[in-house]
């Protein structure tokens, strides 16, 4: 194979005029970011919630939550990207009027931001609910013999504990979202891997373009990594099972 | 005339022969002949010059060009068995794989561009288009520069987005843009009213109007950004392979047999569901068919 690498690519300015490639992926890197961090809060708020209402008494709840989980991890993300982005506003006719005025980029963040954020929640409300399942059966029963209602025995007794366990998996999860973000680029958001792949269609010069990125995305997942362990060894109960490494 | 012709042609033969028959193969040629196939990469919605009939078979003006060389290559490495691989490709991906020795020879809707000639090389210009912009006949826009103010859509790695930028700029007009991942996504966003146009090489343009539900509902602009021609992308720095493709390629087209292959794709209906598009030749296509010549833009 007869490559010839050029790395000086990332100093040229781009076709769009003004711009050099290196602010382009900058740019990408501001997308990717952005739609990480809103889908993270999303997927958290929303996958603890369910998590918890898949092991709560009852039906109704368990039921729902379960329903929940098994649509959103069961259809491929790449599917569902291109549901929210293209099908939803099909269906809702005021959605559609509103997105014809709005920026299209407006549109395609909500879309990404939504569809990542509702996927990973039924990922983590999985682990969240395997987290609660795996403490001992007598937390649940202490908390009820001291008076506490179903609610406070989650508040105060079994989430600050279930939490903790799963945080090693949620990390997991944190990293995986944020390389899923790549998949934005299916409905034109102009993210890292769009913009990677962009500099490789107006240069040809691909493999300096992906290494570029494939870099940026370790250095993103490491940080995501080492973020969650500072939070796991803060959180830890001494001489609990997830003590951290301490 | 024909004295000088036959001239040319005995000339050539004695030229090309002794070449061909003492230097030792190399590059592209050396590899079919060592692996016993030849793998042609080729695009799935490029109407019609590569794309996928109902039986999810690749067909096309580009693969019919393309089985040409093919022959080429059959008779001049004396293999009339030789296998022949086709590969999907992407317009993101086919320069990588062409390195990477994936494919050996690129047969779609290529734009030969003196940046891409930096990377690769290409085969004689078998079509050029004028990149225009298809748009719905009651949105009122008959020009470019109506388009001010609009939203555009345009898939995402292909050339006319530097070229949308940089007429904009000229035009002193604004748009906002937004990228379809392949051709039929980009038109997905002008037939869903999410974009008022779709920026496009002319060709692939009627392609996706004649394919479309209601191909009524869609004019495509006479305005040209710009013209740029088509080639079969092959490795750089394969001087045998090369000769070989403007070889097999050329002589379609000098023969005149490249009319009746243009007419079965571009003036006859074609498949999957025997839509024609009326698309005779051009005068820069018929200037590429007089004078086969792999310049670029």
């Amino acid at each position: 194979m007869n490559y010839h690498w050029n790395w000086g690519v990332f100093l040229q300015e781009a076709p769009e005029g003004g711009v050099r490639y290196w602010e382009l992926l900058v740019a990408g890197l501001g997308w990717t970011l952005a739609v990480s961090c809103l889908a993270w809060v999303i997927a958290l708020a929303a996958g603890v919630l369910v998590g918890t209402l898949r092991t709560v008494p009852g039906r109704l709840l368990p039921g729902l939550a379960a329903a929940w989980v098994e649509l959103f991890r069961n259809v491929p993300l790449l599917v569902q990207m291109f549901l929210w982005y293209f099908v939803l506003p099909e269906l809702l006719p005021p959605l559609k009027r509103l997105l014809a005025d709005a920026d299209p980029t407006t549109a395609q963040f909500a879309a990404a931001v939504l569809c990542l954020g509702l996927f990973t929640s039924a990922r983590i409300a999985e682990q969240v609910r395997a987290g609660i399942r795996s403490l001992p059966r007598g937390q649940r029963e202490a908390a009820a013999a001291v008076g506490l209602t179903t609610a406070q025995a989650y508040r105060h007794v079994l989430l600050p504990m279930a939490l903790r366990i799963v945080v090693p998996p949620l990390t997991s999860e944190a990293m995986n979202l944020i390389k899923n973000s790549s998949v934005a680029l299916t409905i034109g958001l102009a993210e890292l891997t769009f913009r990677a792949r962009e500099l490789g269609e107006y240069t040809f010069s691909y493999f300096e373009a992906f290494t570029a990125a494939t870099l940026i995305y370790v250095a993103i997942a490491m940080s995501a990594n080492r973020a969650m362990a500072w939070i796991e060894r803060r959180v830890a109960v001494p001489g609990y099972i997830a003590g951290g490494g301490r | 005339m024909k004295a000088t012709r036959l001239l040319g042609v005995v000339l050539a033969a004695a030229l090309i022969a002794p070449a061909a028959g003492a230097a030792e193969l190399a590059g592209t040629l050396k590899k079919i002949k060592e692996t016993g196939a030849i793998t042609l990469g080729h695009r799935e919605s490029s109407i019609p010059f590569a794309y996928l009939d109902g039986h999810q078979k690749p067909v096309g003006y580009a693969i019919d060009l393309c089985m040409k060389v093919v022959e080429a290559v059959k008779a001049e490495l004396g293999m009339p068995d030789l296998e022949v691989r086709m590969q999907p490709v992407t317009s993101a991906n086919r320069i990588p794989l062409m390195q990477n020795g994936t494919i050996d020879l690129e047969c779609g809707s290529t734009t030969n561009s003196l940046q891409r000639q930096e990377q690769v090389a290409f085969g004689p210009t078998y079509f050029v288009v004028n990149i225009t912009a298809a748009v719905k006949k009651d949105s009122g826009i008959r020009t470019l520069a109506d388009l001010n103010g609009r939203t555009i859509a345009t898939s995402s790695g292909t050339t006319s987005v530097p070229l949308l930028k940089h007429y904009e700029r000229t035009a002193k007009i604004d748009v906002k843009e937004i990228y379809g991942r392949d051709h039929a996504e980009s038109f997905l966003l002008l037939a869903n009213d999410r974009a008022a146009a779709f920026v496009m090489d002319d060709i692939l343009l009627a392609g996706q109007v004649a394919n479309s539900r209601n191909p009524q509902d869609y004019v495509i602009l006479a305005e040209s950004l710009r013209s740029e021609p088509y080639g079969m992308m092959l490795r750089k720095d394969d001087p045998q392979f090369k000769a070989l493709v403007d070889r097999a390629v050329g002589a379609v087209m000098t023969s005149g047999e490249i009319r009746k292959i243009y007419a079965k794709w571009f003036t006859s209906p074609i498949p999957p569901r025997g839509v024609n598009l009326n698309f005779p030749p051009t005068p820069a296509i018929e200037g590429a068919f007089a004078e086969p010549n792999d310049r670029g833009v």
